[in-house]
Protein backbone atom coordinates (compact mmCIF):
# COMPACT_ATOMS: atom_id res chain seq x y z
CA UNK A 1 0.00 0.00 0.00
CA UNK A 2 1.58 3.31 -0.71
CA UNK A 3 0.68 6.37 0.93
CA UNK A 4 -0.02 9.27 -0.08
CA UNK A 5 0.91 12.05 1.90
CA UNK A 6 0.67 15.08 -0.59
CA UNK A 7 -3.08 15.89 0.00
CA UNK A 8 -1.91 16.52 4.21
CA UNK A 9 1.30 18.62 3.09
CA UNK A 10 -0.70 21.74 4.21
CA UNK A 11 -1.37 19.69 7.72
CA UNK A 12 2.27 18.39 7.75
CA UNK A 13 3.55 21.83 7.99
CA UNK A 14 1.02 23.15 10.30
CA UNK A 15 2.42 20.30 12.92
CA UNK A 16 5.94 20.37 12.14
CA UNK A 17 5.88 24.12 12.59
CA UNK A 18 3.98 23.53 15.92
CA UNK A 19 6.72 20.74 16.98
CA UNK A 20 9.75 23.08 16.10
CA UNK A 21 8.05 26.22 17.88
CA UNK A 22 7.58 24.01 20.88
CA UNK A 23 11.23 22.57 21.04
CA UNK A 24 12.11 26.52 20.58
CA UNK A 25 10.73 27.52 22.91
CA UNK A 26 11.89 24.74 25.41
CA UNK A 27 15.33 25.03 24.77
CA UNK A 28 16.00 28.94 24.19
CA UNK A 29 16.47 30.33 28.05
CA UNK A 30 15.48 33.80 26.59
CA UNK A 31 11.98 34.86 25.84
CA UNK A 32 11.11 33.51 22.45
CA UNK A 33 7.03 34.71 22.35
CA UNK A 34 8.08 37.11 19.62
CA UNK A 35 10.26 34.95 17.21
CA UNK A 36 7.20 32.22 17.88
CA UNK A 37 4.83 34.53 17.06
CA UNK A 38 6.54 35.63 13.48
CA UNK A 39 7.05 32.23 12.87
CA UNK A 40 3.68 30.82 13.50
CA UNK A 41 2.49 33.07 11.34
CA UNK A 42 4.95 32.81 8.42
CA UNK A 43 3.98 28.86 9.01
CA UNK A 44 0.41 29.49 8.36
CA UNK A 45 1.75 31.87 5.46
CA UNK A 46 3.62 28.32 4.49
CA UNK A 47 0.73 26.28 4.88
CA UNK A 48 -1.27 28.46 2.67
CA UNK A 49 0.87 28.71 -0.18
CA UNK A 50 1.37 25.12 0.28
CA UNK A 51 -2.64 24.07 -0.21
CA UNK A 52 -3.09 26.45 -3.33
CA UNK A 53 -0.50 24.43 -4.89
CA UNK A 54 -1.43 20.52 -3.86
CA UNK A 55 -5.45 21.52 -4.25
CA UNK A 56 -7.15 20.41 -7.01
CA UNK A 57 -9.53 17.37 -7.95
CA UNK A 58 -11.09 15.20 -5.14
CA UNK A 59 -8.34 13.51 -3.22
CA UNK A 60 -8.14 11.21 -0.35
CA UNK A 61 -5.75 10.01 1.90
CA UNK A 62 -5.35 7.05 5.15
CA UNK A 63 -8.08 4.50 3.49
CA UNK A 64 -10.28 7.36 2.33
CA UNK A 65 -10.85 8.92 6.60
CA UNK A 66 -8.93 12.42 4.64
CA UNK A 67 -9.97 13.96 1.82
CA UNK A 68 -9.08 17.11 0.23
CA UNK A 69 -11.40 18.71 -2.40
CA UNK A 70 -12.43 21.98 -3.52
CA UNK A 71 -14.74 22.73 -0.32
CA UNK A 72 -12.02 21.66 2.02
CA UNK A 73 -9.12 23.67 0.27
CA UNK A 74 -12.04 26.53 0.39
CA UNK A 75 -12.65 26.70 4.19
CA UNK A 76 -8.87 25.64 5.03
CA UNK A 77 -7.91 29.06 3.28
CA UNK A 78 -10.48 31.19 5.38
CA UNK A 79 -9.27 29.00 8.56
CA UNK A 80 -5.50 29.65 7.54
CA UNK A 81 -5.81 33.48 6.81
CA UNK A 82 -7.91 33.68 10.09
CA UNK A 83 -5.74 32.07 12.07
CA UNK A 84 -3.21 34.41 10.58
CA UNK A 85 -4.08 37.72 11.27
CA UNK A 86 -5.37 36.91 14.99
CA UNK A 87 -1.84 35.81 15.95
CA UNK A 88 -0.36 38.47 14.44
CA UNK A 89 -2.43 41.14 16.45
CA UNK A 90 -1.96 38.96 19.44
CA UNK A 91 1.14 39.89 20.70
CA UNK A 92 1.14 43.30 21.72
CA UNK A 93 -1.84 42.40 23.90
CA UNK A 94 -0.44 39.85 25.70
CA UNK A 95 3.34 41.53 26.25
CA UNK A 96 1.26 44.45 28.01
CA UNK A 97 -0.60 42.07 30.10
CA UNK A 98 2.48 40.56 30.72
CA UNK A 99 1.36 36.87 29.90
CA UNK A 100 3.22 36.82 26.69
CA UNK A 101 4.41 33.00 26.32
CA UNK A 102 6.07 31.14 23.69
CA UNK A 103 2.96 28.23 24.35
CA UNK A 104 0.66 31.45 22.98
CA UNK A 105 1.13 30.76 19.19
CA UNK A 106 2.05 26.82 19.50
CA UNK A 107 -1.47 26.72 20.79
CA UNK A 108 -2.82 28.30 17.73
CA UNK A 109 -1.06 26.47 16.08
CA UNK A 110 -2.19 23.21 17.39
CA UNK A 111 -5.72 24.50 17.20
CA UNK A 112 -5.25 25.48 13.65
CA UNK A 113 -4.09 22.24 12.70
CA UNK A 114 -7.47 20.23 14.48
CA UNK A 115 -9.39 22.78 12.21
CA UNK A 116 -7.76 21.94 9.21
CA UNK A 117 -8.51 17.76 10.09
CA UNK A 118 -12.39 18.80 10.93
CA UNK A 119 -12.93 20.62 7.57
CA UNK A 120 -10.94 17.42 5.89
CA UNK A 121 -12.77 14.53 8.14
CA UNK A 122 -14.04 12.42 5.58
CA UNK A 123 -15.11 9.76 8.34
CA UNK A 124 -16.47 9.95 12.05
CA UNK A 125 -12.93 8.66 13.36
CA UNK A 126 -11.45 11.36 11.88
CA UNK A 127 -14.07 14.25 12.54
CA UNK A 128 -13.63 13.54 16.23
CA UNK A 129 -10.14 13.78 16.34
CA UNK A 130 -10.16 17.03 14.47
CA UNK A 131 -12.53 17.91 16.51
CA UNK A 132 -10.71 17.02 19.84
CA UNK A 133 -7.70 18.60 19.18
CA UNK A 134 -9.02 21.75 17.83
CA UNK A 135 -11.33 21.71 21.55
CA UNK A 136 -8.52 20.32 23.45
CA UNK A 137 -5.93 23.64 22.25
CA UNK A 138 -9.13 26.19 22.77
CA UNK A 139 -9.91 24.78 26.50
CA UNK A 140 -6.29 25.75 27.33
CA UNK A 141 -6.52 29.25 25.65
CA UNK A 142 -9.58 30.33 26.86
CA UNK A 143 -7.88 30.28 30.69
CA UNK A 144 -4.64 31.11 29.44
CA UNK A 145 -4.24 33.63 31.59
CA UNK A 146 -3.99 31.61 34.49
CA UNK A 147 -4.00 34.28 36.92
CA UNK A 148 -6.95 35.82 35.92
CA UNK A 149 -9.98 34.82 38.06
CA UNK A 150 -12.39 36.13 34.85
CA UNK A 151 -10.24 34.06 32.54
CA UNK A 152 -9.77 30.52 34.25
CA UNK A 153 -13.76 30.68 35.20
CA UNK A 154 -14.10 30.95 31.22
CA UNK A 155 -11.72 28.49 30.84
CA UNK A 156 -13.74 26.00 33.18
CA UNK A 157 -17.48 26.71 31.36
CA UNK A 158 -15.83 26.33 28.02
CA UNK A 159 -14.32 22.81 28.84
CA UNK A 160 -17.12 21.64 30.89
CA UNK A 161 -20.18 22.39 28.18
CA UNK A 162 -17.78 21.36 24.81
CA UNK A 163 -16.61 18.03 26.87
CA UNK A 164 -20.49 17.51 26.93
CA UNK A 165 -21.20 18.27 23.31
CA UNK A 166 -17.97 16.02 22.48
CA UNK A 167 -20.09 13.26 24.30
CA UNK A 168 -23.49 13.66 22.58
CA UNK A 169 -21.56 13.83 19.18
CA UNK A 170 -19.91 10.81 19.97
CA UNK A 171 -23.09 8.95 21.20
CA UNK A 172 -24.50 10.10 17.98
CA UNK A 173 -21.77 8.86 15.79
CA UNK A 174 -21.78 5.69 17.81
CA UNK A 175 -25.57 5.49 17.25
CA UNK A 176 -24.77 6.26 13.26
CA UNK A 177 -22.10 3.48 13.13
CA UNK A 178 -24.52 0.61 15.02
CA UNK A 179 -27.56 1.07 12.89
CA UNK A 180 -25.86 1.95 9.12
CA UNK A 181 -22.82 -0.56 9.59
CA UNK A 182 -20.21 2.20 8.77
CA UNK A 183 -18.40 5.26 9.60
CA UNK A 184 -17.08 6.44 6.49
CA UNK A 185 -18.73 9.15 4.87
CA UNK A 186 -18.59 7.83 1.49
CA UNK A 187 -19.88 4.63 2.69
CA UNK A 188 -22.63 6.40 4.65
CA UNK A 189 -23.61 8.01 1.67
CA UNK A 190 -24.08 4.78 -0.64
CA UNK A 191 -25.97 2.88 2.65
CA UNK A 192 -28.70 5.86 3.29
CA UNK A 193 -29.01 6.48 -0.65
CA UNK A 194 -30.75 4.07 -1.28
CA UNK A 195 -33.50 3.35 1.45
CA UNK A 196 -36.83 5.13 0.90
CA UNK A 197 -37.55 5.19 4.57
CA UNK A 198 -34.50 6.25 6.93
CA UNK A 199 -33.16 3.96 10.28
CA UNK A 200 -34.89 5.45 12.93
CA UNK A 201 -31.77 4.65 14.90
CA UNK A 202 -29.48 6.70 12.40
CA UNK A 203 -31.72 9.72 12.76
CA UNK A 204 -31.60 9.60 16.60
CA UNK A 205 -28.01 9.69 15.71
CA UNK A 206 -28.17 12.47 13.70
CA UNK A 207 -29.87 14.52 15.91
CA UNK A 208 -27.37 14.06 18.69
CA UNK A 209 -24.47 14.57 16.21
CA UNK A 210 -26.11 18.22 15.12
CA UNK A 211 -26.90 19.09 19.04
CA UNK A 212 -22.85 18.15 19.39
CA UNK A 213 -21.67 20.66 16.45
CA UNK A 214 -24.19 23.39 17.11
CA UNK A 215 -22.69 23.38 20.02
CA UNK A 216 -19.50 24.11 18.47
CA UNK A 217 -20.72 26.68 16.37
CA UNK A 218 -22.70 28.26 19.34
CA UNK A 219 -25.94 28.23 18.09
CA UNK A 220 -29.29 28.35 19.76
CA UNK A 221 -30.20 26.66 22.00
CA UNK A 222 -26.70 25.67 22.93
CA UNK A 223 -25.28 28.92 22.84
CA UNK A 224 -24.87 29.48 26.79
CA UNK A 225 -21.22 29.26 26.91
CA UNK A 226 -20.53 31.57 24.31
CA UNK A 227 -21.01 35.34 26.09
CA UNK A 228 -19.16 33.98 29.08
CA UNK A 229 -16.30 32.55 27.52
CA UNK A 230 -16.06 35.35 24.91
CA UNK A 231 -15.67 38.32 28.42
CA UNK A 232 -13.54 36.33 30.41
CA UNK A 233 -11.21 34.74 27.93
CA UNK A 234 -8.26 37.32 26.92
CA UNK A 235 -9.15 39.46 24.21
CA UNK A 236 -6.98 38.22 21.59
CA UNK A 237 -7.90 34.56 22.42
CA UNK A 238 -11.57 36.17 22.39
CA UNK A 239 -10.38 37.49 18.67
CA UNK A 240 -9.26 34.04 18.00
CA UNK A 241 -12.94 32.14 19.04
CA UNK A 242 -15.32 34.54 16.96
CA UNK A 243 -13.76 33.87 13.75
CA UNK A 244 -11.61 30.67 12.72
CA UNK A 245 -13.27 28.11 15.09
CA UNK A 246 -16.30 29.35 13.93
CA UNK A 247 -16.11 29.06 10.19
CA UNK A 248 -14.38 25.56 10.64
CA UNK A 249 -17.10 24.30 12.80
CA UNK A 250 -19.50 25.66 9.98
CA UNK A 251 -17.81 24.09 7.13
CA UNK A 252 -17.61 20.82 9.29
CA UNK A 253 -21.32 20.66 9.69
CA UNK A 254 -21.98 21.12 5.99
CA UNK A 255 -19.96 18.72 4.84
CA UNK A 256 -21.80 16.10 7.63
CA UNK A 257 -25.20 17.41 6.30
CA UNK A 258 -24.52 17.76 2.78
CA UNK A 259 -22.50 14.81 2.35
CA UNK A 260 -23.41 11.58 4.23
CA UNK A 261 -26.71 12.76 5.09
CA UNK A 262 -27.71 14.64 2.28
CA UNK A 263 -30.28 12.09 1.40
CA UNK A 264 -32.10 12.81 5.00
CA UNK A 265 -32.23 16.56 4.01
CA UNK A 266 -36.37 16.11 5.02
CA UNK A 267 -35.41 15.06 8.29
CA UNK A 268 -32.50 17.84 9.13
CA UNK A 269 -33.70 20.43 7.40
CA UNK A 270 -36.28 21.27 10.52
CA UNK A 271 -33.82 21.23 12.73
CA UNK A 272 -31.56 23.48 10.94
CA UNK A 273 -34.70 25.93 10.03
CA UNK A 274 -35.41 26.33 14.06
CA UNK A 275 -31.53 26.24 15.08
CA UNK A 276 -31.77 29.36 12.34
CA UNK A 277 -34.33 30.98 13.70
CA UNK A 278 -33.46 30.76 17.35
CA UNK A 279 -30.01 31.75 16.68
CA UNK A 280 -31.08 34.58 14.65
CA UNK A 281 -33.69 35.98 17.56
CA UNK A 282 -31.37 35.74 20.11
CA UNK A 283 -28.56 37.18 17.99
CA UNK A 284 -30.92 39.73 17.74
CA UNK A 285 -32.61 40.53 21.11
CA UNK A 286 -30.27 39.64 24.10
CA UNK A 287 -27.43 41.70 22.56
CA UNK A 288 -29.46 45.29 22.94
CA UNK A 289 -29.11 45.41 26.34
CA UNK A 290 -25.16 44.83 27.01
CA UNK A 291 -22.83 47.04 27.73
CA UNK A 292 -19.70 44.83 27.56
CA UNK A 293 -18.06 45.11 23.65
CA UNK A 294 -17.07 41.44 23.85
CA UNK A 295 -20.18 40.27 25.30
CA UNK A 296 -22.20 42.15 22.62
CA UNK A 297 -19.56 40.13 20.67
CA UNK A 298 -21.02 37.09 21.39
CA UNK A 299 -24.37 37.69 20.69
CA UNK A 300 -23.82 39.52 17.31
CA UNK A 301 -21.34 36.19 16.65
CA UNK A 302 -24.53 33.75 17.43
CA UNK A 303 -26.93 36.14 15.11
CA UNK A 304 -24.49 35.35 12.77
CA UNK A 305 -24.41 31.68 12.95
CA UNK A 306 -28.24 31.80 13.08
CA UNK A 307 -27.85 33.94 9.62
CA UNK A 308 -25.57 31.61 7.56
CA UNK A 309 -27.05 28.50 8.89
CA UNK A 310 -30.33 30.04 6.58
CA UNK A 311 -27.87 28.97 3.78
CA UNK A 312 -27.76 25.85 4.97
CA UNK A 313 -30.93 25.01 5.32
CA UNK A 314 -31.53 25.60 2.22
CA UNK A 315 -29.90 22.73 1.21
CA UNK A 316 -28.75 23.06 -2.29
CA UNK A 317 -25.07 24.34 -3.75
CA UNK A 318 -26.29 27.67 -4.16
CA UNK A 319 -27.24 27.67 -0.37
CA UNK A 320 -23.88 26.24 0.52
CA UNK A 321 -21.97 28.71 -1.51
CA UNK A 322 -23.79 31.67 0.55
CA UNK A 323 -22.76 29.69 3.57
CA UNK A 324 -19.19 30.38 2.33
CA UNK A 325 -19.70 33.49 1.33
CA UNK A 326 -20.82 34.47 4.53
CA UNK A 327 -18.30 33.01 6.84
CA UNK A 328 -15.38 34.48 4.51
CA UNK A 329 -17.10 38.06 4.80
CA UNK A 330 -17.96 37.56 8.91
CA UNK A 331 -13.85 36.83 9.03
CA UNK A 332 -13.19 40.15 7.44
CA UNK A 333 -15.82 42.12 9.50
CA UNK A 334 -15.25 40.35 12.72
CA UNK A 335 -11.11 40.51 12.59
CA UNK A 336 -11.50 44.13 12.13
CA UNK A 337 -13.82 44.84 14.90
CA UNK A 338 -11.83 43.11 17.02
CA UNK A 339 -8.37 44.84 15.90
CA UNK A 340 -10.40 47.84 17.17
CA UNK A 341 -11.03 46.04 20.88
CA UNK A 342 -7.47 45.12 20.79
CA UNK A 343 -7.02 48.80 20.28
CA UNK A 344 -9.47 50.20 22.78
CA UNK A 345 -6.71 51.54 26.10
CA UNK A 346 -7.03 54.50 28.41
CA UNK A 347 -3.76 55.36 29.07
CA UNK A 348 -2.30 52.22 28.70
CA UNK A 349 -4.95 50.17 31.04
CA UNK A 350 -7.23 48.10 28.37
CA UNK A 351 -10.86 48.87 28.15
CA UNK A 352 -13.81 46.71 27.22
CA UNK A 353 -16.97 48.67 27.79
CA UNK A 354 -19.11 50.09 24.48
CA UNK A 355 -19.01 53.70 26.32
CA UNK A 356 -15.41 53.61 26.44
CA UNK A 357 -15.56 54.48 22.65
CA UNK A 358 -17.47 57.83 23.16
CA UNK A 359 -16.17 60.41 21.03
CA UNK A 360 -13.80 58.46 19.22
CA UNK A 361 -14.83 60.14 15.82
CA UNK A 362 -13.19 63.53 16.93
CA UNK A 363 -10.47 61.78 19.24
CA UNK A 364 -8.87 59.19 16.36
CA UNK A 365 -11.05 59.34 13.04
CA UNK A 366 -9.45 56.80 11.62
CA UNK A 367 -10.32 54.35 13.72
CA UNK A 368 -13.86 55.58 14.29
CA UNK A 369 -14.20 55.23 10.34
CA UNK A 370 -12.91 51.69 10.17
CA UNK A 371 -15.39 50.87 12.96
CA UNK A 372 -18.65 52.55 11.68
CA UNK A 373 -17.60 50.80 8.57
CA UNK A 374 -17.58 47.11 9.92
CA UNK A 375 -20.45 48.13 12.00
CA UNK A 376 -23.28 49.29 9.18
CA UNK A 377 -21.24 46.21 7.13
CA UNK A 378 -22.19 43.30 10.11
CA UNK A 379 -25.66 45.45 10.01
CA UNK A 380 -26.24 44.46 6.44
CA UNK A 381 -26.52 47.93 4.94
CA UNK A 382 -25.58 48.05 1.67
CA UNK A 383 -23.14 48.62 -0.24
CA UNK A 384 -21.07 47.08 2.52
CA UNK A 385 -19.85 43.81 1.92
CA UNK A 386 -22.10 42.52 5.01
CA UNK A 387 -25.50 43.04 2.74
CA UNK A 388 -23.98 40.86 0.39
CA UNK A 389 -23.00 37.97 2.49
CA UNK A 390 -27.10 37.91 4.02
CA UNK A 391 -28.14 38.68 0.19
CA UNK A 392 -27.05 35.31 -0.78
CA UNK A 393 -28.50 33.02 2.05
CA UNK A 394 -31.80 34.56 1.83
CA UNK A 395 -31.96 34.43 -1.46
CA UNK A 396 -30.91 30.54 -1.66
CA UNK A 397 -33.70 29.93 1.04
CA UNK A 398 -35.71 32.06 -1.18
CA UNK A 399 -35.34 29.31 -4.19
CA UNK A 400 -35.93 26.78 -1.31
CA UNK A 401 -39.05 28.06 -1.18
CA UNK A 402 -37.89 28.67 2.77
CA UNK A 403 -40.19 32.34 2.84
CA UNK A 404 -40.20 31.95 7.18
CA UNK A 405 -36.75 31.53 7.40
CA UNK A 406 -35.66 34.83 4.88
CA UNK A 407 -38.72 37.06 6.25
CA UNK A 408 -37.75 36.65 10.15
CA UNK A 409 -33.82 37.15 8.90
CA UNK A 410 -34.58 40.30 7.78
CA UNK A 411 -36.76 40.96 10.34
CA UNK A 412 -34.08 40.44 12.79
CA UNK A 413 -31.34 42.06 10.62
CA UNK A 414 -33.17 45.29 11.21
CA UNK A 415 -33.48 44.31 15.03
CA UNK A 416 -29.88 43.99 15.15
CA UNK A 417 -29.07 47.24 13.28
CA UNK A 418 -30.17 48.81 16.45
CA UNK A 419 -27.12 47.69 18.10
CA UNK A 420 -24.63 47.74 15.70
CA UNK A 421 -25.91 51.72 15.35
CA UNK A 422 -25.60 52.63 18.73
CA UNK A 423 -22.02 51.80 18.62
CA UNK A 424 -21.63 54.11 15.70
CA UNK A 425 -23.92 57.08 17.84
CA UNK A 426 -21.60 56.33 20.52
CA UNK A 427 -18.60 56.75 18.89
CA UNK A 428 -19.46 59.98 16.65
CA UNK A 429 -22.12 61.58 18.74
CA UNK A 430 -21.26 61.10 22.60
CA UNK A 431 -18.79 63.13 24.24
CA UNK A 432 -15.35 62.03 24.85
CA UNK A 433 -15.03 61.07 28.99
CA UNK A 434 -11.65 59.77 28.57
CA UNK A 435 -9.74 59.62 24.89
CA UNK A 436 -8.30 56.06 23.85
CA UNK A 437 -4.64 55.85 23.03
CA UNK A 438 -3.87 55.74 19.56
CA UNK A 439 -3.08 52.40 18.92
CA UNK A 440 0.97 52.06 17.76
CA UNK A 441 1.17 48.06 17.51
CA UNK A 442 1.96 47.62 13.16
CA UNK A 443 -0.10 44.57 12.70
CA UNK A 444 -3.65 45.77 14.20
CA UNK A 445 -3.24 48.76 12.29
CA UNK A 446 -2.55 46.32 9.20
CA UNK A 447 -5.68 44.63 10.23
CA UNK A 448 -7.82 46.87 10.64
CA UNK A 449 -6.78 48.84 7.36
CA UNK A 450 -7.24 45.53 5.20
CA UNK A 451 -10.41 44.45 6.86
CA UNK A 452 -11.90 47.43 6.42
CA UNK A 453 -10.85 47.71 2.75
CA UNK A 454 -12.26 44.29 1.80
CA UNK A 455 -15.55 45.55 3.17
CA UNK A 456 -15.61 48.45 1.47
CA UNK A 457 -14.65 47.25 -2.16
CA UNK A 458 -16.50 43.82 -2.08
CA UNK A 459 -19.04 45.12 -3.83
CA UNK A 460 -16.65 46.34 -6.79
CA UNK A 461 -14.49 43.05 -6.70
CA UNK A 462 -16.88 40.39 -5.71
CA UNK A 463 -15.52 38.01 -8.65
CA UNK A 464 -12.68 35.84 -6.75
CA UNK A 465 -14.63 35.38 -3.68
CA UNK A 466 -17.64 34.33 -5.88
CA UNK A 467 -16.14 32.04 -8.13
CA UNK A 468 -14.07 30.45 -5.28
CA UNK A 469 -17.22 29.84 -3.44
CA UNK A 470 -19.39 28.36 -5.97
CA UNK A 471 -16.85 26.19 -7.24
CA UNK A 472 -16.42 25.12 -3.24
CA UNK A 473 -20.06 24.08 -3.42
CA UNK A 474 -20.02 22.53 -6.12
CA UNK A 475 -17.12 19.99 -5.59
CA UNK A 476 -19.52 18.85 -2.34
CA UNK A 477 -22.11 17.95 -4.11
CA UNK A 478 -20.48 16.48 -7.17
CA UNK A 479 -18.81 14.02 -4.78
CA UNK A 480 -22.31 12.74 -3.29
CA UNK B 1 -33.39 -19.69 27.73
CA UNK B 2 -32.85 -15.85 28.91
CA UNK B 3 -29.86 -13.99 26.74
CA UNK B 4 -28.12 -11.32 26.90
CA UNK B 5 -28.60 -9.25 23.27
CA UNK B 6 -27.34 -6.46 21.75
CA UNK B 7 -30.62 -4.09 23.23
CA UNK B 8 -29.72 -4.87 26.84
CA UNK B 9 -25.94 -3.74 26.03
CA UNK B 10 -27.78 -0.37 24.06
CA UNK B 11 -29.87 0.43 27.01
CA UNK B 12 -27.66 0.12 29.71
CA UNK B 13 -25.37 2.28 27.62
CA UNK B 14 -28.91 4.93 27.37
CA UNK B 15 -28.83 4.83 31.39
CA UNK B 16 -25.46 5.15 31.72
CA UNK B 17 -25.65 8.35 29.01
CA UNK B 18 -28.63 10.22 30.50
CA UNK B 19 -26.97 9.75 33.77
CA UNK B 20 -23.75 11.78 32.70
CA UNK B 21 -25.63 13.95 31.32
CA UNK B 22 -27.86 14.55 34.36
CA UNK B 23 -25.03 14.29 36.41
CA UNK B 24 -23.83 17.54 34.64
CA UNK B 25 -26.77 19.69 35.33
CA UNK B 26 -28.46 18.76 38.72
CA UNK B 27 -25.09 18.72 40.40
CA UNK B 28 -24.83 21.59 42.23
CA UNK B 29 -21.81 20.17 44.85
CA UNK B 30 -18.13 20.21 42.75
CA UNK B 31 -16.47 20.53 39.50
CA UNK B 32 -15.15 16.88 39.79
CA UNK B 33 -18.44 15.71 40.51
CA UNK B 34 -18.81 17.00 36.59
CA UNK B 35 -15.53 15.67 35.69
CA UNK B 36 -16.28 12.13 36.51
CA UNK B 37 -19.91 12.61 34.75
CA UNK B 38 -18.08 13.44 31.54
CA UNK B 39 -16.14 10.33 31.75
CA UNK B 40 -19.50 8.19 32.67
CA UNK B 41 -20.73 9.61 29.06
CA UNK B 42 -17.63 8.95 27.23
CA UNK B 43 -18.00 5.27 28.62
CA UNK B 44 -21.73 4.80 27.42
CA UNK B 45 -20.41 5.23 24.21
CA UNK B 46 -17.60 3.02 24.49
CA UNK B 47 -19.51 0.49 25.69
CA UNK B 48 -22.37 1.29 22.41
CA UNK B 49 -19.35 0.81 20.23
CA UNK B 50 -18.20 -2.48 21.25
CA UNK B 51 -21.65 -3.95 21.40
CA UNK B 52 -22.29 -2.36 18.18
CA UNK B 53 -18.81 -3.98 16.58
CA UNK B 54 -19.38 -6.97 18.14
CA UNK B 55 -22.96 -7.56 16.45
CA UNK B 56 -21.81 -6.37 13.08
CA UNK B 57 -18.71 -7.91 13.10
CA UNK B 58 -16.97 -5.39 12.01
CA UNK B 59 -13.28 -3.76 13.93
CA UNK B 60 -14.20 -0.25 13.46
CA UNK B 61 -16.19 0.49 16.21
CA UNK B 62 -13.55 -1.60 18.84
CA UNK B 63 -10.73 1.02 16.83
CA UNK B 64 -13.16 3.87 17.56
CA UNK B 65 -13.20 2.77 21.74
CA UNK B 66 -9.71 3.07 21.96
CA UNK B 67 -9.06 6.36 20.02
CA UNK B 68 -12.09 7.68 22.60
CA UNK B 69 -10.05 6.13 25.67
CA UNK B 70 -7.16 7.93 24.72
CA UNK B 71 -8.61 11.03 23.61
CA UNK B 72 -10.62 10.94 27.00
CA UNK B 73 -7.43 10.84 29.28
CA UNK B 74 -5.94 13.65 27.32
CA UNK B 75 -9.22 15.72 28.28
CA UNK B 76 -9.00 14.56 31.61
CA UNK B 77 -5.88 15.97 31.84
CA UNK B 78 -6.58 19.19 30.80
CA UNK B 79 -10.04 19.53 32.69
CA UNK B 80 -7.99 18.84 36.02
CA UNK B 81 -5.50 21.15 35.15
CA UNK B 82 -7.59 24.03 34.44
CA UNK B 83 -9.37 22.71 37.35
CA UNK B 84 -6.54 23.60 39.53
CA UNK B 85 -5.57 27.41 38.39
CA UNK B 86 -9.08 28.37 38.74
CA UNK B 87 -8.87 26.74 42.50
CA UNK B 88 -5.52 28.59 43.06
CA UNK B 89 -7.64 32.11 41.93
CA UNK B 90 -10.89 31.51 43.94
CA UNK B 91 -9.59 29.28 46.45
CA UNK B 92 -12.80 26.82 45.78
CA UNK B 93 -14.29 24.26 43.53
CA UNK B 94 -17.78 24.68 44.20
CA UNK B 95 -20.31 25.26 41.11
CA UNK B 96 -22.31 27.72 42.69
CA UNK B 97 -18.76 29.72 42.49
CA UNK B 98 -19.15 29.54 38.97
CA UNK B 99 -20.99 32.77 38.55
CA UNK B 100 -19.03 35.41 38.21
CA UNK B 101 -19.25 35.60 34.42
CA UNK B 102 -23.08 36.04 33.70
CA UNK B 103 -25.58 38.85 32.03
Amino acid sequence: MILDLVPLMPELLVAAAALALLMLGVFRKADTSREATVLAGLAMGGALAVLVGVEGARQTAFGGMFILDGFAGFSKALILVASAMTVSMSLDYLKRENIARFEYPVLVLFATLGMMMMVSANDFLSLYLGLEMQSLSLYVLAAYHRDSARATEAGLKYFVLGALASGMLLYGASLIYGFAGTTSFDSLAKVLGGSGHPNLGVVAGLVFVMAGLAFKVSAVPFHMWTPDVYEGAPTPVTAFFAVAPKIAALSLLTRVLIGPFGELAHQWQQVVVFISLASMAVGSFAAIGQTNIKRLMAYSSIGHVGFALVGLAAGSDLGVQGVLIYVAIYLFMNVGAFGVILAMRQKGRAVEGIADLAGLAKTNPSMAFVMAVLMFSMAGIPPLAGFWGKFYVFMAAVKADLWTLAIVGMLTSVVSAFYYLRIVKVMYFDDAVEALDHPTNPPIRLVMAVSALVVLLFTFLPGPLLIGAKAAAQSLFAAG
Amino acid sequence: MFEIGLAHYLTVAAILFTLGVFGIFLNRKNVIIIMMSIELMLLAVNLNLVAFSSFLNDLVGQVFAMFILTVAAAEAAIGLAIVVVFFRNRGTIAVEEISQLKG
